[in-house]
């Protein structure tokens, strides 16, 4: 493996801070080709995204979403199961979020928010059972099944949103807004406690220390259960994980499942920490910037935090950019691409030429 | 600690010092995009113009997604534009969530309605403009048929509807409108191909003017209308010159004037409800060179007529959405 030709620390930091830097110099590239000025455009960034507690409250709240879908294509690449569908899932968890938040008279936001990860949870893992059941007993490719649920969640809830959870009065296809008690403490309140001034606009809440909690506990699971060991076990070895007893049937079920569910929580975040009601579009793409954090992180539960904070800085700063200036919102997808591209598809590309100048200096050395 | 609170508050006045000085206002377009050509193209025409006259400078947004919304209403008032305008009854539901928490700017929502004291909602009396297009439909239809299509199939967008059914059956009692809506997400209001399969459908039912309520998706409408021969109707801004001589009118909807004012009036705007009818000259149906020669003298006297009648509160319009019904069968 490339750590015997690199220090591991060489092969953590930097490799995607390599990466990264390639990917920025080719955008600053393009910044320039359609005649703006790229310095200026990432001091608009840094200053939007993290320059005043008002970014800082938009950046650790895109942060929460990606951390929780990174994580679900992170303990699903761990069984080598490509999940795309977190996109999908998220937007089913929406769903259970919603319903949970409707229908039941919750007496605190605490009871609230422990019932909405549950469902979204059991939202999200149902939308992934189908694909998973697919795939482990007919074969089915979960990229394609995955990718096509995603398909008809946003059918799904196109459907649910224009004709059976609107207001009869209201013409804009999302659901009433939630009780006022079931707001979720966002960081002005809790960094207020302890006599920290924070922007009372950011939405970053508490389900940023909770998907951070999520974090530890997927490493936990991963490195120090029998159950982790045998989802990454079947990962780096299908034939060898049956010869040792695995079964094949039930890691492709759990993983899958864990993912889900992890997927399905991160609107929990973006319903019920952002708007307090479920919007047509709610999850944004973060199911699909997902799969660039768990790339990036590695597929390792605390690998994914810091790239879940840097594509935070880019959706908020990204934002921030399309107001400010006139470069297109459509440029920053093309920076994210850029960063996806250099940091997961062509890691090679920097690994190789890295190790090369690692094994003269030990030859030297 | 002690070194976070430094920080922080390092960041704090570089918020501050982020911000503008003075106050410009501030414009944010709903889905559809700046150059629909239609609603959100008029509120841009409104604002540019302020800009032209008074060498202004102000800022404007699209929204990308239904979740944005709230976003683009804060940033902008917690960079201290003011007013801050923005375009479309979605955005209602946000605006009052983020209007209470910047008590000191003031907020101009068009097509919606929001009651905090420091909001001006403005909406405009569709009904009305919709009845006079209709009876043009009416009169200029040789096969008695007429139609219209909807963008999402909303309240609103019914309102349109029933208005133009109601001038078209107040101009030839006899006639047949047909009805038909987009889809029930704001993605038919950019859909100009699904509008132009719907208009073609009701070319085949006999209609022969076509009535496009439905932001881009109505650039597909006049289109095929125009590949087909028959006339089309457009909606909000003047459309009479996408295709000239082939556009029998536009019910304007005067967006552009409810920016222009609001930006005009800068950070004095007064807030409360306001309704733009036909009176006030917030709704109508659009003349210029390009459909001239469609608008007979015949017509022209049956509008000022009714014009006339309707301002004067003599006829009164039925609003779909003061009740959810429509006089007139719209199906």
């Amino acid at each position: 493996m490339s750590s015997t030709r690199m220090p591991k620390w060489a092969d953590v930091l930097l490799v995607p801070l390599f990466s990264l830097l390639i990917a920025f110099a080719i955008s600053a590239l393009v910044i320039l080709a359609i005649g703006e000025d790229p310095v200026e455009a990432l001091v608009i960034m840094v200053r939007g995204s993290l320059g005043s507690t008002y970014g800082w409250g938009y950046t650790l709240y895109y942060t929460t979403n990606f951390l929780l879908t990174g994580l679900a294509v992170a303990i699903a690449f761990q069984a080598r199961l490509f999940n795309i569908g977190g996109e999908g899932q998220a937007l089913i968890g929406g769903l259970g979020v919603a319903l949970v938040c409707l229908f039941i008279p919750w007496p605190n936001w605490w009871t609230a928010m422990i019932a909405a990860i549950l469902a979204s949870a059991a939202f999200g893992a149902l939308w992934a059972a189908i694909p998973a059941f697919l795939q482990a007993k007919r074969g089915s490719h979960i990229v394609i099944t995955t990718i096509m649920f995603n398909f008809i969640a946003a059918s799904v809830m196109n459907y649910m949103l224009s004709h059976v959870l609107r207001p009869p009065t209201a013409m804009d296809p999302a659901t009433a807004r939630f009780d006022d008690v079931l707001r979720l403490p966002r960081l002005h309140d809790i960094l207020g406690l302890v006599g920290i001034e924070f922007s009372r606009s950011g939405p970053a809440n508490i389900m940023l220390f909770v998907a951070l909690l999520f974090c530890g506990l997927a490493y936990m699971l991963m490195w120090r259960t029998r159950l982790g060991f045998e989802i990454r076990a079947f990962g780096q070895s299908e034939p060898a994980a049956h010869y040792a007893g695995i079964s094949g049937v039930k890691i492709i079920m759990v993983a899958m499942l864990i993912s889900g569910a992890l997927a399905g929580t991160m609107a929990v975040n973006s319903v019920m920490g952002g708007p307090q009601r479920l919007v047509l579009n709610a999850v944004e793409g973060a199911g699909f910037i997902g799969i660039a954090v768990a790339l990036m992180g590695r597929s390792h539960p605390i690998g994914i935090i810091a790239p879940a904070l840097l594509f935070g800085f880019l959706y908020q700063g990204g934002g921030e950019l399309a107001i400010e200036t006139t470069i297109p919102r459509e440029m920053i997808i093309v920076i994210q691409a850029l960063v996806i591209m250099f940091t997961g598809a062509l890691d090679n590309m920097v690994r190789q030429p890295l190790e090369a100048v690692f094994l003269r200096l030990r030859r030297r050395g | 600690m002690k070194l976070t609170r430094t920080f922080l508050g390092a960041t704090a006045t570089l918020a501050l010092t982020a911000g503008v000085a003075w106050a410009d206002p501030a414009l944010i377009y709903d889905l559809g995009g700046k150059f629909d050509r239609s609603f959100n193209e008029a509120a841009f025409g409104g604002a540019q113009r302020w800009a032209d006259e008074t060498g202004g400078e102000y800022r404007d947004i699209e929204m990308q997604s239904e979740a944005q919304r709230e976003q683009a209403i804060r940033r902008f008032a917690e960079a201290g534009y003011n007013p801050v305008v923005m375009t479309g009854f979605s955005m209602a539901t946000p605006l009052e969530t983020v209007a209470a928490d910047y008590p000191d700017t003031n907020f101009v929502i068009i097509d919606g309605v929001v009651d905090l004291p420091n909001v001006r909602s403005v909406v405009f009396t569709e009904h009305e403009g919709s009845y006079l297009v209709g009876m043009m439909a009416a009169m200029a239809s040789e096969t008695g048929t007429v139609s219209f299509v909807g963008g999402m199939d909303i309240p609103l967008i019914r309102r349109f509807a029933c208005g133009y059914a109601q001038g078209v059956v107040a101009a030839n009692p006899e006639a047949n409108v047909i009805v038909n809506y987009t889809g029930t997400t704001p993605a038919a209001w950019n859909d100009p191909v699904r509008g132009g399969e719907i208009t073609s459908s009701q070319i085949s039912q006999g209609s022969d003017v076509v009535f496009a309520a439905a932001g881009g998706t109505g650039v597909g409408v006049l289109q095929t209308a125009a590949d087909a021969g028959i006339l089309s109707i457009g909606v909000d801004s003047n459309q009479n010159h996408l295709h000239p001589g082939q556009v029998l009118t536009s019910m304007v909807k005067r967006v552009d004037n409810a920016v222009y004012e609001a930006f005009t009036a800068g950070e004095d705007l007064e807030t409360g409800l306001v309704v733009m009818d036909l009176a006030a000259g917030g709704v109508g149906y659009a003349l210029d060179d390009n459909n001239a020669e469609l608008v007979t003298a015949d017509m022209q006297e049956a509008l000022d007529a009714a014009s006339a009648a309707i301002a004067s509160g003599e006829t009164v319009v039925h609003d779909y959405m003061s009740d959810n019904t429509c006089p007139v069968s719209v199906e």
